[in-house]
């Protein structure tokens, strides 16, 4: 128990050491049953700095961190902590070591108290709880540290923001000193990232090592000393921030080709309405919240915007257009009809199309070939003899035109879409709904979990479509994209449309605060 | 000795090596407990399992009583099959088994005077009605989102057998001389006989199921509508999103299964009995579901499977009276199948592969 007190010196004490590493990885590899996921990486991390792992998705940053986690074991590669070879087999082995990880899903457990959560991490919870011991520690680390919660609130009570606080808490109150934040932004808001960075910088004085994943550009050059860029499986460099430029990381980050980015296209008049919803309401499901007297409008050529946090009605908004909830209150209208009733196979049929948030568990049969999710695209028209065989030819000949159309590289049609990669589902979930030329779009997350260029490729789809006269429903929780896309931009909460931006007066800070609920929030 | 595993590690990585080892060695590790039972009980498992064979597989009267048995298993594991393609797991077969010669037999009684050309067709819809309205309760509680169906088709088995003797010791119940001390309706029409062929037992029924299994398969493989049922079993989320009407098509296909199920109970009433009786299925329904799941619902599977539980079946028989084993004991060895089945020999084969 005594030695527990003194967290915080006993890190002190490692500080001393200067420029000696604290983890110092070596030539770490990694095979998954197809892909070398790392390939002889090396990597040192030094007491008191953020050290940032950036790359496209599927770089290999998290394998490697998992690694050192103990999540996965290394094909081959040794793990040097403080000059000592160690060997992690697993997350306690990991945790003895002092080496803590926050994961990209938190693992919080809702109906458990912020002081029972962080308990359950510690490595030797001894057979009775001494709950006032967690509560001091709490205390006095969140005073230490900013990151003040009340230990006695179940979890399913605080916000995204303090979730976040308590998986950082988790980690100091369990000792750790070396710490591991993997994709830790996805789901906050502007001004929270900046509240974590600011903990970064409060860590790192008191000689913690941070590792943050990431593969947006913007946070590494706000909070990292130090950032190595990974791609396909290697370290292609590792650069100090001072020499760091959103250059210098492109170019280790692609080697040099840099896809071109979309741009906005011209202000257009705004065409016939694509979709009208009228003071629309659901109910609840599960998990989820209910949209309330949402009244929303996009029209010919027209991209609007939907930011928020996760879980505050996106999906639900999203499948009130698709038909997959019912209305309880208000009318939906697509391309002029009142569609308040229609199924969602009418409103399909009517010319709307949609990538959802979860391509491979919302989008498509995972097992199913290329050519057969495509044809469930559109049934009939490929239905013969009544429905009694398919056109598999037709089929094909329409995978290859719209892949030909969207200027995707081709896929191979026969094989099961499960084996594709997340870039490669997208271009597959995408050409089937594109193909079909649709007058609505929507789409939910389109680019998240895709490496950079489909991402591009994602984005470019949506805005030719706009310019071709469609009307596009976009989902997203990348503040960045939706500002560059939208022609309106509409932020919703707890199932509310809070409010509504043009392209013009975008002001990132007080869209995170109408996201959060937070002060500053002057709507 | 190394060079003689990897052929034979070859070999077996054959897709339908695989499959076919798997039922084989399914089979094998069962006869083998099987025979451990008859040995505990006093008889001569080798002598049994040689005295089944060569009267189910030898003789031309063995054989066609091989072929009646495998009719209703046929059947009721096509109804299992089906709706598992769906994502749904239908273990109501013997319920609607029951209802299917329930409404039947109602058919038979009432109807007396049609001619058979009619009347078989008409026994054939009343069959596939009864199993099917009987199905659709429980498919259209589960698209409601109400109950789950495994729970519904498990329940009901156990109500329309209570059905059937309501009716054959009630209202329905046999008046002539000699037979009204059995709980049994009056005797058919003979004109409501399925007919039989080749001098055998082997009737109608035969037909209905390879035609109920050649129709599965055609459906499923090659039509849209298969296409689309294959998308709900294989994710439902995406199926739904893609305007696929789930509800529609879970209710109506718990209809076609029960009703496929529901055949099997008015051919064993029509063809073999001529008559409806209290408890006349010795669990045909529950097989099935054995067989569909030992089969993975694939249809030369189940008709594999079902033959050969079909010959165990008659064995039982035949065991009962060569070697007084009670018929009963059949149900230890389905028991012990099950159990194989469910321990996953796939585990086996992986182990294999990984070593390879």
């Amino acid at each position: 128990m005594t030695d527990r007190r003194d967290v915080t010196r006993a890190t002190h004490s490692s500080h001393t050491d200067g420029d000696v590493p604290v983890v110092a990885l070596r030539g770490i590899t990694k095979r998954f049953p197809n892909v070398l996921a790392n390939d002889s990486v090396d990597l040192d991390l030094l007491p008191g700095e953020v050290h940032a792992l950036l790359g496209e998705n599927g770089a290999g940053k998290s394998t490697l961190m998992k690694i050192l986690y103990g999540f996965y074991r290394g094909d081959s590669g040794s793990i040097i902590v403080d000059g000592e070879e160690v060997r992690i087999g697993s997350p306690s082995d990991a945790r003895k070591l002092r080496i803590g990880m926050v994961f990209q899903t938190f693992t919080l457990i809702p109906a458990m108290t912020v002081a029972e959560n962080i308990a359950l991490y510690l490595p030797d919870l001894p057979a009775l709880l001494d709950s006032r011991w967690i509560a001091e520690q709490i205390d006095v680390l969140g005073k230490q540290y900013h990151l003040e919660v009340d230990p006695t609130l179940p979890v399913r009570d605080t916000s995204i923001g303090d979730q976040q606080k308590i998986e950082v808490l988790k980690l100091l109150v369990g000792q750790a000193r070396i710490l591991i934040f993997d994709e830790a932004t996805r789901v906050l808001a502007p001004h929270e990232i900046e509240g974590l960075f600011e903990i970064f910088e409060m860590l790192k004085k008191d000689g913690y090592a941070i590792v943050f994943i990431t593969h947006k550009m913007r946070e590494v050059l706000a909070c990292a000393d130090r950032i190595t860029v990974m791609k396909q499986g290697r370290v292609s460099g590792t650069i100090e921030r001072e020499a760091a430029t959103e250059e210098a990381l492109v170019e280790l980050m692609f080697g040099g080709s840099v896809p071109d980015e979309v741009s906005k296209g011209g202000a257009q008049a705004p065409g016939d309405s694509i979709l009208e919803l009228r003071g629309v309401s659901t109910h609840a499901e599960g998990m989820g919240v209910g949209l309330r007297d949402v009244n929303l409008a996009i029209r010919a050529g027209e991209i609007v915007g939907v930011a928020g946090v996760s879980g505050n009605g996106q999906r639900e908004l999203g499948d009130v257009v698709l038909g997959l909830l019912p209305c309880v209150r208000g009318r939906r209208r697509i391309l002029g009809s009142d569609a308040t009733s229609w199924s969602a196979g009418r409103i399909r049929a009517s010319g709307v199309g949609f990538v959802p948030e979860d391509p491979l568990g919302l989008g498509v049969v995972p097992w199913m070939t290329l050519a057969q999710n495509a044809a469930l695209g559109d049934v009939e028209a490929y239905s013969r003899h009544g429905g009694l065989s398919i056109d598999w030819e037709h089929v094909r000949r329409d995978i290859a035109a719209s892949f030909d159309e969207l200027s995707f590289e081709p896929l191979e049609a026969w094989v099961p879409v499960r084996t594709f990669s997340g870039g490669q589902l997208q271009r597959a979930v995408l050409s089937r709904e594109l193909g079909r030329h649709p007058r609505l779009f929507v789409a939910s997350y389109p680019t998240r979990g895709l490496d950079v260029r489909s991402a591009i490729a994602a984005r470019r789809v949506l805005t030719e479509l706009r310019d071709r006269g469609g009307g596009v429903l976009l989902i997203s929780e990348d503040l960045d994209e939706l500002c560059r896309l939208s022609d309106r931009l509409l932020v919703l909460r707890e199932g509310k449309i809070v409010g509504e931006f043009l392209p013009c007066d975008i002001d990132r800070h007080r869209i995170g605060h109408l996201m959060t609920d937070s002060g500053g929030a002057d709507a | 000795m190394r060079r003689a595993w990897a052929a034979v590690v070859r070999v077996l990585k054959k897709r339908w090596a695989i499959a076919g080892a798997r039922y084989a060695m399914i089979l094998a590790i069962a006869l083998i407990a099987y025979g451990v039972v008859l040995l505990l009980a006093g008889k001569d498992p080798i002598r049994a399992y040689a005295d089944t064979f060569s009267f189910a597989l030898g003789t031309r009267y063995g054989f066609s009583e091989v072929l009646v048995r495998m009719i209703p298993l046929l059947l009721t594991a096509v109804a299992v099959a089906l709706p598992s393609r769906l994502g749904l797991i239908n273990v109501g077969g013997e319920g609607q088994l029951y209802m299917g010669a329930w409404l039947a037999t109602w058919g038979a009684i009432t109807f007396t005077s049609l001619p058979q050309a009619v009347f078989i067709p008409v026994l054939i819809v009343m069959g596939f009605v009864g199993g099917g309205c009987w199905a659709a309760i429980a498919g259209f509680l589960r698209a409601r989102g109400w109950v789950n169906e495994t729970i519904t088709t498990l329940l009901m088995n156990y109500v329309a057998p209570l059905l059937v003797g309501f009716s054959v010791y009630g209202m329905w119940r046999s008046r002539e001389v000699g037979s009204a001390a059995f709980p049994q309706t009056v005797a058919f029409p003979s004109a409501a006989r399925l007919p039989q062929f080749f001098g055998t037992r082997v009737h109608l029924g035969l037909i209905l199921g390879l035609v109920a299994l050649l129709a599965f398969w055609f459906v499923m493989e090659r039509t849209k509508w298969g296409l689309k049922m294959r998308a709900i079993g294989g994710n439902p989320e995406a199926a739904k999103r893609l305007g696929i009407r789930l509800g529609l098509y879970i209710v109506v296909v718990m209809f076609i299964a029960g009703g496929i199920a529901g055949l099997a109970g008015m051919a064993e009433v029509s063809a073999l009995h001529g008559r409806l009786r209290a408890g006349f299925s010795p669990g045909y329904g529950f097989m099935g579901f054995l067989i569909s799941w030992l089969a993975g619902g694939s249809p030369l599977g189940i008709l594999m499977m079902s033959f050969v539980l079909a010959v165990v079946f008659s064995g039982g028989t035949l065991l009962q009276i060569t070697q007084g084993v009670p018929f009963a004991a059949i149900n230890v060895l389905m028991a012990i199948i099950l159990f194989v089945v469910l321990a996953k020999p796939r585990l086996v084969w992986s182990a294999l592969r990984r070593k390879s």
